[in-house]
Formats: C-alpha cells, sequence, structure tokens
C-alpha cells in the first residue's frame, strides 16, 4: 500500500514538472488561446472596474458628503456587502438571467456582459465603501479652508474628493484585486466556454478539474503575478498618501 | 479697493448655549482692526460670521462698497429688497470671493506649496500664467520660494501660517480677516507676518481685522482696537 502511494505522488510530481515545463512554453510562446483568455478576464473586470467605479465613487461621494434620512443604513450596507459572496451573486444573477427570470428576455446569460454585470456588482460596493471611508476622513478643515477661498459648494466637493484621492484609489485597486481573483460569479453567468466566455480563473478552476495542469499552471502564474502588480501598486499609493507631517 | 462692512445685532448659539450676544460693530473705514478677549468671549465666531461662512441665527451683516455691485441686480432681486440701500451688497459667491478668512488652523492642502498658494485663483478659472506669476510673486513675498515645490503639510507652522497668508492675499481680498495668525509662531515668523500685513494694507487698502491675544500687535500694527466679552464687543478704541 506504501508503494502505491508512492508512485501516485510520483505520478502527480511528474505530471507537475511537465505541466509547469509546458506552462512556460505557452507562456513564452504566447500562446494564442493564452492570450484571449487574458485579455478577456482583462477585458471583463476592466469594464467591471470602470462602471464600478462611476457609480461607486458617485455613492461613496455623496453618502460621506450629505446628511439626509437613511445614511446610516446605506453606510452599512455598503461595508456589508463589501463581502459579498461571489457565488451568491453568480446564483442571483443567473436566477435573473436565465430564460425563465425577469431579464431572461435579453439573453445575457453566457456572455460576457453578464460576467462584467456580475463583476460590476462584487466591485460596487468596495469602492463606493472604501471611497466613502476616504472622504470622511478627510479633515474638515479642507472645506471650510476651501470656502475661505471662495470656493463654490461643487469646488469644495472637488477638493474634498482631491484630498481623499489616495483612498479612493486604494478602493479602486482593491476593487480590482478582488474581481480579477473572483471565480464564482463569472463560472455560473459566463459558463466558460471556450473562446467566448473564458477567463483566467473560470479556466484553472476547470482544466486542473480535468487533470489538465499546463494552462492552468500558465494562468495561475500569469493571475499571480498581476495580482502582485496589483498589491505592489495598492502599496504604493498608500504609500504616497501618507506624507510626512511636520505640525 | 476696499469693502467695508457692519455687523448688525449679531446673535449666535451652539446647541442653546449663546455665545454671540447682540453684537454690534461697524468697520467703516479700510485698515486695521485688532480683535481681543479673553479665551471663548467668541472672537472666533464673530470672525466666521463677518467672512460669512457661517450665518448668524438673528442679525446680518452688510458690506458696503465704492465700486459698483457685482454683478448688477435682476429685476426679481431688486423686487425681493435683497438690497436694503443701493450700496450694500448681496451675500453670493461674488461677495465671498472679494473676502477672505485665515482660519486659526490654516487647512493646508496635500499638494506643493505653489498649487495651495494657486488654489483661489484657480477656482475664479484664471489663466495659467497668469497665476504662474502671482503665485510666484506672492511666495517671494512670504519668503517660501525655494519651498514652492514641496508637498504643504511638510512644512514648519511657521511657514504653514505664511503659507496660509500666501494663499489668502494671491486673492487680493478687500476685506480680510486673520484668526490669530501668529499664535504658535517664533519671533522671527511673527515680525514677517506683521510686515506682510503692514504691506497689505499699505498696497491695496483692504479692511484687515485680526484676532489676536498679542497686546503689542495692536501697537506694532498701529490697529484700531475691539474688546469682546462675553459675546459683546465691550470697548472700542475709534
Ligand atoms: N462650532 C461650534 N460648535 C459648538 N460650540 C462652539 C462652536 N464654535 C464655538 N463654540 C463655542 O463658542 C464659544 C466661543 O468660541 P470662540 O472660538 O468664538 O471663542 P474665541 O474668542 O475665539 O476663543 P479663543 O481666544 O480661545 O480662540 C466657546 O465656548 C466655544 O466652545
Ligand atoms: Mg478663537
Amino acid at each position: 500500500m506504501g508503494g502505491d502511494r508512492g508512485e501516485g505522488g510520483k505520478f502527480i510530481m511528474d505530471s507537475i514538472t511537465e505541466g509547469f515545463r509546458r506552462a512556460f512554453s505557452l507562456i513564452f510562446t504566447l500562446d494564442i488561446e493564452l492570450l484571449k483568455i487574458i485579455f478577456l478576464s482583462l477585458k471583463v473586470s476592466g469594464t467591471a472596474l470602470l462602471i464600478a467605479t462611476a457609480t461607486g465613487l458617485s455613492l461613496g461621494a455623496f453618502v460621506g458628503l450629505k446628511r439626509f434620512p437613511l445614511r446610516g443604513i446605506i453606510i452599512s450596507l455598503m461595508n456589508t456587502f463589501m463581502g459579498l459572496p461571489p457565488v451568491v451573486v453568480g446564483l442571483f444573477l443567473y436566477l435573473i438571467l436565465s430564460r425563465s427570470g425577469p431579464f431572461g428576455f435579453m439573453g445575457l446569460l453566457y456572455t460576457p456582459s453578464a460576467m462584467v454585470i456580475a463583476q460590476s456588482i462584487l466591485a460596487f460596493p468596495i469602492v463606493a465603501s472604501l471611497s466613502h471611508s476616504a472622504i470622511v476622513n478627510v479633515d474638515p478643515i479642507i472645506k471650510q479652508a476651501s470656502m475661505t477661498l471662495g470656493a463654490t459648494p461643487f469646488q469644495v466637493t472637488l477638493n474634498i474628493m482631491r484630498e481623499a484621492r489616495y483612498g479612493i484609489m486604494s478602493g479602486i485597486i482593491a476593487a480590482l484585486g478582488r474581481v480579477m481573483a473572483e471565480v464564482g460569479a463569472i463560472l455560473i453567468v459566463g459558463g466558460n466556454i471556450a473562446g467566448y466566455t473564458r477567463v483566467m480563473t473560470t479556466t484553472i478552476a476547470l482544466e486542473t478539474d480535468k487533470g489538465n495542469f499546463e494552462l492552468a499552471i500558465a494562468l495561475g502564474i500569469i493571475l499571480l503575478l498581476l495580482s502582485l502588480t496589483i498589491n505592489m501598486t495598492l502599496h504604493l499609493v498608500q504609500r504616497r498618501g501618507m506624507v510626512k507631517i511636520n505640525i | 479697493m476696499s469693502l467695508r462692512l457692519t455687523a448688525i445685532n449679531i446673535c449666535k448659539s451652539y446647541n442653546g448655549k449663546p455665545v454671540l450676544k447682540d453684537c454690534s460693530v461697524s468697520f467703516d473705514s479700510a485698515g486695521i482692526y485688532i480683535l481681543m478677549g479673553p479665551n471663548g468671549s467668541g472672537k472666533s465666531t464673530f470672525l466666521r460670521i463677518c467672512a460669512l461662512l457661517e450665518n448668524p441665527d438673528e442679525g446680518k451683516i452688510n458690506y458696503f462698497s465704492d465700486i459698483p455691485i457685482i454683478p448688477p441686480l435682476s429685476r426679481g432681486e431688486l423686487k425681493r429688497g435683497v438690497f436694503s440701500e443701493n450700496n450694500i451688497l448681496k451675500r453670493d459667491i461674488e461677495l465671498k470671493r472679494r473676502i477672505t478668512l485665515l482660519l486659526p488652523r490654516v487647512g493646508v492642502f496635500n499638494t506643493t506649496v505653489f498649487k495651495n498658494a494657486a488654489y483661489g485663483l484657480k477656482i475664479r478659472g484664471m489663466g495659467h500664467d497668469e497665476i504662474e506669476k502671482k503665485v510666484n510673486t506672492v511666495l517671494e513675498f512670504v519668503g517660501l520660494s525655494h519651498k514652492k515645490n514641496h508637498n504643504a503639510l511638510t512644512l514648519s507652522s511657521g511657514e504653514t501660517q505664511r503659507l496660509g497668508i500666501a494663499r489668502a492675499m494671491v486673492i487680493e481680498p478687500e476685506a480680510l480677516f486673520l484668526d490669530e495668525p501668529t499664535a504658535s509662531v517664533d519671533q522671527e515668523n511673527t515680525e514677517i507676518i506683521e510686515n506682510i500685513i503692514l504691506n497689505m494694507k499699505g498696497k491695496n487698502g483692504s479692511t484687515v481685522i485680526i484676532a489676536t491675544h498679542d497686546i503689542s500687535q495692536a501697537e506694532r500694527l498701529a490697529g484700531r482696537v475691539l474688546i469682546m466679552q462675553d459675546g459683546k464687543i465691550v470697548e472700542t478704541s475709534f
């Protein structure tokens, strides 16, 4: 029995080594399938991020700068939804977009658009919540000082947001990190259709399942590099935001 | 160019606690005014209200100018009696842009010294070249030229205070309110700041109102003194 286990382990090791070898060859020969998958990942997550930034930043700024009833509830909701489980979002969207669902007529299920919607939903609360906290943490003196210098209410708002820029950028980058790494939601609504809705994470999940390690490993390496880049950028932005204060 | 102002029966409370009690005073000629009084007597509150940053609960601030009113009155405004007298200015952004208040804590923006000083001009839509010229001049004037590309948050408190003055000066206010401009500043910087104030007064004859605890500052600036106590002006030297 011990011998069996040993041989099984050897087999897996071999296929991993082989997987890495072929993964690097895929990367270095710029394999077309690989590139398409990477490109779609970036396109889906990038578009989702743009949508989430436009909407999330507006909500975050509005809630951060205005006082109105239910404001506290909206803030709690934004915070809660930051940790939205992707599979639940996927399931929810699936029900809405499936043929028998209320938006079934739009035929969006298993399209890149459905994936963009899913990731926008995931990214939106992150951008909203983090930009909200960046904006409320701006020293109130900034508002006063802007007003004393003759700023209109709109100019005051812009100036406050400019003061919050590093926090806002951190929120956007954090959201990008989350959607790039996410698999649950886009697998459900995208379906991982080869050449159409296959992105990095869904390919890794399904190819690993099938024992096709080479593509999975190649994508894994690239995904790791991407998230490393994202996190380093985040770190840099946060560092830039911390100016040594001399008072 | 100068703006003059009158405070008429100003009352202001915070959380039910009266801070200004029927405070009236008229600053009816340009020059330097020194506002003194114990801690908590209401000086800062009074300056914020005069500078139109806050509304009083009761009473009003009237601004007067020899210069024709900008913008011209609309018929609706005339009907609504926005102007009770012909030369009383309306409280709107046009008027607010002719006055400024230097807060006790300057509130510099997290950007370069240059951009801080340029802010007031930028929001007024001034062109790049003119801003460059004016800001360079004003930074030279307050002795901060060599730091113009530094982040303003890294300045010392004296330098911060000078930047605050530069940022206020560059918009050439016709009424200028300074709330303890030399409170946390050493003697050398105090002198520099006082000279800036004197120079400014000489240059464009604006109305300058300074809150301070420094009695000798009043003498050095040859200002007219007002004493505030318990939410009222109790004594004036003019
Ligand atoms: N925004 C505010 N909210 C609540 N209370 C306030 C506010 N501003 C001022 N006060 C109160 O009003 C009173 C007068 O304050 P103010 O700052 O005008 O006094 P001051 O004469 O400038 O004092 P100091 O010499 O210490 O600067 C104080 O008791 C203060 O607590
Ligand atoms: Mg004060």
